[in-house]
């Protein structure tokens, strides 16, 4: 691997661009020096992996219990719902 | 990415519609499990005190019960679920003439995404690339990524987020807000949603490499 051109992007400089290239929101020149420096960075690469599986874990259902009065309560008034639409 | 798909059933609308409109006790207590934690910690950035965050809540879950018979799915059920919370809570929180913090939402210091030591400093010929860098996720154990402790994990640093950095990561990787929305509910600009979404993960993925290196 060559050593980098001083106007290359940097993995630091790279980190704080990942969010703007996940919204789309990257000029076209930004995104190609973005999508260029990942061909050859498997780090960077690694990185943005990161935080695709980060985003996609905090989307999943939370497991841990609310409070269990507030839990009792939705449950009853699921109930009422219940009965009184049959 | 497909390691890390959604694994209940909760997390596919048409089943779960169908099993609230036929009463599904079950799967209603499924979801209440998902989502109740997020939407309390999410109707107290609204209202003033914890109680009526609470109430925010029980009101929420019974518009959906009202609701569920004309629900279409044009957006995913949690989507519509948080529109509805954020709504009652919203409305709440004017008539108790709380002042909602979110017009000083805007991003105030400096902060990176990953520390500076694990980069290479100014002397080195790779200054600014990695010095320290992540490891490819399929170097860990597999169950690692899928146990659901990984979710519990992510919530806890969810709830350590400043205030305004968990609303936002909140409304778009939790409840599945689309940016827009998310900028016209708060009152914020494009550009600092970006900077607060942005923050919000880097975090989050922080706790993740965090529990990944553990063992």
């Amino acid at each position: 691997m060559a050593v980098p051109d001083a106007t290359d992007l940097t993995c630091r400089e790279l980190v704080e661009l990942v969010t703007d290239y996940l919204e789309g929101a990257l000029a076209a020149r930004d995104r190609l020096d973005f999508e260029r420096h990942l061909v050859w960075c498997s780090w960077c690469r690694d990185y943005l992996d990161h935080m695709r599986t980060t985003i996609a874990i905090t989307g999943r259902p939370e497991t841990a219990d609310p409070p269990s009065p507030l839990r009792e309560q939705l449950l009853e008034a699921f109930r009422d719902w219940k009965t009184a639409r049959e | 990415m497909h390691r890390v798909a959604p694994q209940t059933s909760v997390s596919d609308d048409a089943t779960v519609v169908a099993a609230l409109r036929d009463g599904d006790e079950h799967v209603f207590a499924e979801l209440v499990t998902a989502y109740s934690n997020p939407l309390l910690r999410l109707a107290q950035d609204f209202v003033r005190t914890r109680s009526v965050a609470e109430e925010v809540v029980q009101e929420t879950w019974l518009a959906v019960f009202e609701g569920i018979d004309r629900f279409e799915g044009r957006s995913s059920l949690k989507t519509w679920l948080f529109r509805i919370l954020v709504n009652k809570a919203k409305s709440r929180g004017a008539r108790e003439a709380r002042t909602v913090p979110f017009s000083s939402l805007a991003p105030t210091d400096d902060e990176s995404a990953v520390p500076e030591d694990r980069f290479r400093g100014p002397d080195n010929q790779w200054a600014g690339h990695w010095a320290s860098p992540p490891r490819p996720l399929d170097t860990y154990p597999e169950h690692r990524l899928l146990a659901r402790e990984v979710r519990g994990r992510i919530g806890q640093a969810l709830e350590a987020l400043p205030d305004s950095q968990r609303v936002v990561v909140t409304l778009r990787d939790v409840a599945g807000w689309d940016a827009d929305e998310v900028c016209e509910t708060l009152g914020l600009s494009e550009g600092n949603q970006r900077v607060l979404l942005h923050r919000g993960r880097a975090k989050l993925r922080a706790a993740l490499e965090q529990y990944l290196d553990e063992d």
